[in-house]
């Protein structure tokens, strides 16, 4: 890296309002717990927890309420003190129904967290510290919500040189990582200490966009001498939160494609992630809150809440209260979030964000014209794919060529394309079914 | 009952867009050549102005007529007509008798765009496919060139404008060859400073390269316009009659004039740039452009006629699928020849 200038960030991308001043500034504060919540078995990618409490039963927040199934599976902590009421069918985000446990919260409990095991830095092992971390149902918070743990283990064979533990929050709106950051530094840097004892990893790099000097200067003044660790600020561009994309910006390797970050020898944890390692493992406590930005034009009182999973997207919008003309409402960023019309839905631990727009930022129908060629998605892809051809085979149809010779699989769905498509083309949208679509039909072939 | 309790409205992500559409791009395109068409009409008259319009209102009405033949209402709304007709207008000589001019714009819409599907589908820039209609239906009116300025009678209409349909048009006006033709056939280079500028006879929007370059610029730096084009073609152009004028400088004319005369500028610019018939990475842009330079190079010193730029720029029109069948991204974490 020494020699010649390098620009810290990866090639093509795009620059959206970043629209972070409303909430940047605010503080996290605690949000209310909701009289009933609803703890999917399924928050994460893998399978589903498995549930270890019965109807009626007497939970402690804190306490696990549901087991890891298998290796590919996180456990689930009671969100509050109180009494599981039932254990049925939920609503998700997926538009699937998925089993739930409804917790009914006790009012006049003092909701005093459960302790569990302590997982001691000093003397755990990396496999102890990856078996403490799933147990404690830790996902990645930057919304994928993969199991850590899974990350953290590196594949035989595989070297692992450089952990990057992601405080890039390129979406806009969203701020939680940036006041995680700058308010449980300790947090972060203790995370990264379990973190590097776990992978083995030589070195760490924490990585935040220009926009958060201010969470880059602080994790400077407080990073220990003795930590492997530098603080890298990237010029701002969307979509750099990307894992892959990150790897390259910082190390400049390219991660093959259907390849893991692990294959170039890196990982990628969300800076917020590493901030609950740091915050809970001591106290072998579980994840049964997170930070999330509920904002937008649609909402009065915006800000950052530590916020009880589970807790629905109608209570939190009762909470901070909304406009008259609200007309959509996302779980997520803007670019990647989405949208939900059943506001029963609730917060996982995948949610980084509850945003509302009104009618002025989303109108009624926006016309559709046809492609014409401008080449402008082609410029803002991250991955090089070419949306304008896609889009044209998606609208005939032809999934399995838009696999087979431009790549589709490759796309992540961070919505550059669209955003930049001055014909309005849902191209996002197109691939998100024609994914779908190929995974259905190719293993029939 | 509050807004809470109502069934929201859903939509995939991204929330939000660029703000830019097809219709701001067309408009954008238009006033970028809102000073040619203004310097057009000054420097060759009234004449140069009915011209104009009847190109404009042909090609609109082409497209409303087949619009509503077709029951797809509404296109006029992207303003890519407009744009094209314009365009195609500021391609034509200036004297050009109007029903000739209604003729071609109908074909050039009709034929060049609508036949192939509309907007997004077109092969070939429609404007040039009217014009290259013409070209070959009326060879003599389409290379009969007024002086411009001529005798300062900005008021006058020359009889050839209002010819009556199918009855061979009497100019009147005095002939002055274009700097192509006079290049060509006599052997005279036109100065240059006269060419910038646009004091030469010529189509009525092709004279001025000053005006040509500033709208461009207006476009290149709203992100409008690929430079990559205009820049591979003349500096192919460039390149190329500049190798001939070094070795042969009293055959082969000085690379800035040829840079600077006849339509290369425009079509350059303009017409090059139409992104529906242009390959979708750079580097097939670049490929593209190099490829308009070389034939317009090729036409102009061995062709038949004095200008190329639009037959250069149609066939590479046509070629273009092809250069994008053979240049693709090379896609993130995929290794060339693997994939």
């Amino acid at each position: 890296m020494l020699g010649f200038a390098r620009t810290e960030t990866f090639r093509h991308g795009i620059h959206p309002p970043e629209h972070k001043d409303d909430t940047c500034h605010l503080a996290i504060r605690r949000f209310p717990f909701a009289p009933t919540l609803v703890v999917p078995l399924s928050q994460h990618l893998g399978k589903p927890a498995v549930p270890i409490v019965r109807e009626g039963q007497e939970v402690v927040r804190g306490q696990t309420i549901a087991e890891a199934d298998g290796f590919l599976s996180v456990a689930m902590h009671a969100p509050a003190t109180g009494i599981v009421r039932r254990i049925a069918l939920a609503p998700s985000i997926s538009g699937d129904m998925i089993t739930s446990i409804y917790l009914q919260a006790q009012p006049a409990s003092s909701q005093e967290v459960a302790e569990g095991e302590p997982c001691d830095l000093a003397s755990a092992s990396s496999v102890e510290i990856i078996s403490a971390i799933q147990k404690a149902g830790i996902v990645g918070l930057g919304g994928a919500a993969f199991p850590t743990h899974v990350k953290l283990k590196v594949p035989e064979g595989k070297h692992l040189d450089t952990l990057i533990v992601n405080g890039v929050e390129c979406e806009p709106y969203l701020t939680t990582d940036h006041r995680v950051m700058l308010e449980q530094t300790a947090d972060v840097i203790l995370g990264v200490r379990y973190l590097l004892r776990a992978t083995g990893a030589g070195e760490a790099i924490i990585a935040v966009e220009s926009n958060k000097q201010d969470a880059a200067d602080k994790l400077r003044q407080q990073l220990p001498d003795d930590l492997p660790v530098t603080v890298h600020v990237c010029p701002v561009k969307y979509p750099q939160g990307a894992e892959k994309l990150l790897i390259q910006a910082l190390l400049g390797r390219e991660v093959p494609s259907g390849g893991l970050p692990v294959d170039v020898g890196a990982i990628c944890v969300n800076v917020a992630t590493t901030a609950e390692i740091g915050r809970l493992l001591p106290h072998g406590r579980g994840i049964q809150e997170r930070v999330i930005t509920i904002g937008g034009p649609g909402v009065r009182h915006k800000g950052n809440y530590r916020i009880p999973i589970g807790t629905t997207v109608r209570f939190a919008l009762e909470q901070t209260g909304t406009l008259k003309n609200l007309s959509r409402v996302f779980l997520g960023g803007p670019m990647m979030g989405a949208a939900v019309s059943n506001l029963d839905i609730p917060v996982t631990k995948g949610t980084s964000g509850i945003i509302a727009f009104t009618t002025d930022e989303i109108g009624e129908n926006i016309e559709v014209y046809p492609c014409i060629h401008c080449a402008r998605c082609v410029e803002a892809c991250p991955i090089f794919l070419n949306p304008s051809q896609l889009g044209l085979l998606a609208r005939h149809e032809e999934y399995l060529q838009m696999a087979e010779n431009y790549n589709l699989l490759d796309c992540f769905e961070c919505g550059a394309c669209s955003y930049v498509c001055p014909s309005h083309i849902p191209l996002v949208q197109y691939f998100r079914l024609a994914k779908k679509m190929v995974r259905k039909l190719e293993p029939a072939k | 009952m509050s807004v809470l309790h109502k069934t929201l409205g859903i939509g995939s992500s991204p929330h939000v867009t660029s703000g830019d559409s097809v219709d701001t791009i067309m408009r954008n395109v238009v006033v970028a050549l809102l000073p040619v068409t203004v310097f057009a009409v000054y420097v060759f008259g009234i004449a140069a102005a009915l011209v104009l319009t009847t190109a404009i209102i042909s090609c609109v009405a082409t497209e409303r007529f087949l619009g509503k033949l077709s029951n797809r209402p509404g296109t006029l709304g992207d303003w890519s007509v407009t744009v094209t007709g314009l365009l195609y207008g500021l391609t034509l000589p200036p004297h050009l008798p109007l029903w000739m001019v209604a003729v071609g714009g109908f074909f050039g819409v009709s034929i060049g765009k609508f036949l192939f599907g509309g907007l997004g589908s077109n092969a070939f820039n429609p404007a040039l496919v009217g014009r290259a209609f013409l070209q070959a239906a009326f060879p003599q009116a389409m290379t009969h060139w007024n002086a411009p300025s001529a005798s300062g009678q900005f008021f006058d209409i020359p009889s050839s404008t209002l010819t009556i349909p199918f009855v061979s048009p009497v100019f009147d006006s005095v002939t002055a060859a274009t700097p192509l033709a006079m290049m060509k056939f006599d052997g005279i280079q036109t100065a240059s400073p006269e060419l910038f500028f646009g004091l030469t006879s010529g189509s009525a929007g092709e004279t001025s390269s000053m005006l040509i370059l500033l709208g461009g610029l207006y476009l290149i730096a709203r992100k409008m316009m690929n430079w990559r084009i205009v820049v591979s073609i003349l500096a192919t152009v460039a390149v190329i009659s500049g190798a001939f004028a070094f070795f042969d400088p009293v055959t082969y004319p000085q690379p800035h004039f040829m840079l600077l005369s006849g339509g290369l500028m425009l079509g350059a610019v303009f017409m090059a740039t139409d992104p529906v018939a242009t390959p979708i990475t750079n580097a097939g842009c670049w490929l593209y452009g190099a490829l308009i330079g070389s034939l317009v190079v090729v036409i102009r010193f061995w062709g038949g006629m004095p200008e190329g730029v639009m037959y250069a720029i149609l066939l590479a029109n046509a070629v273009s699928p092809h250069i994008d069948r053979m240049i693709q991204p090379r896609v993130f974490g995929v290794r060339r020849g693997t994939g």
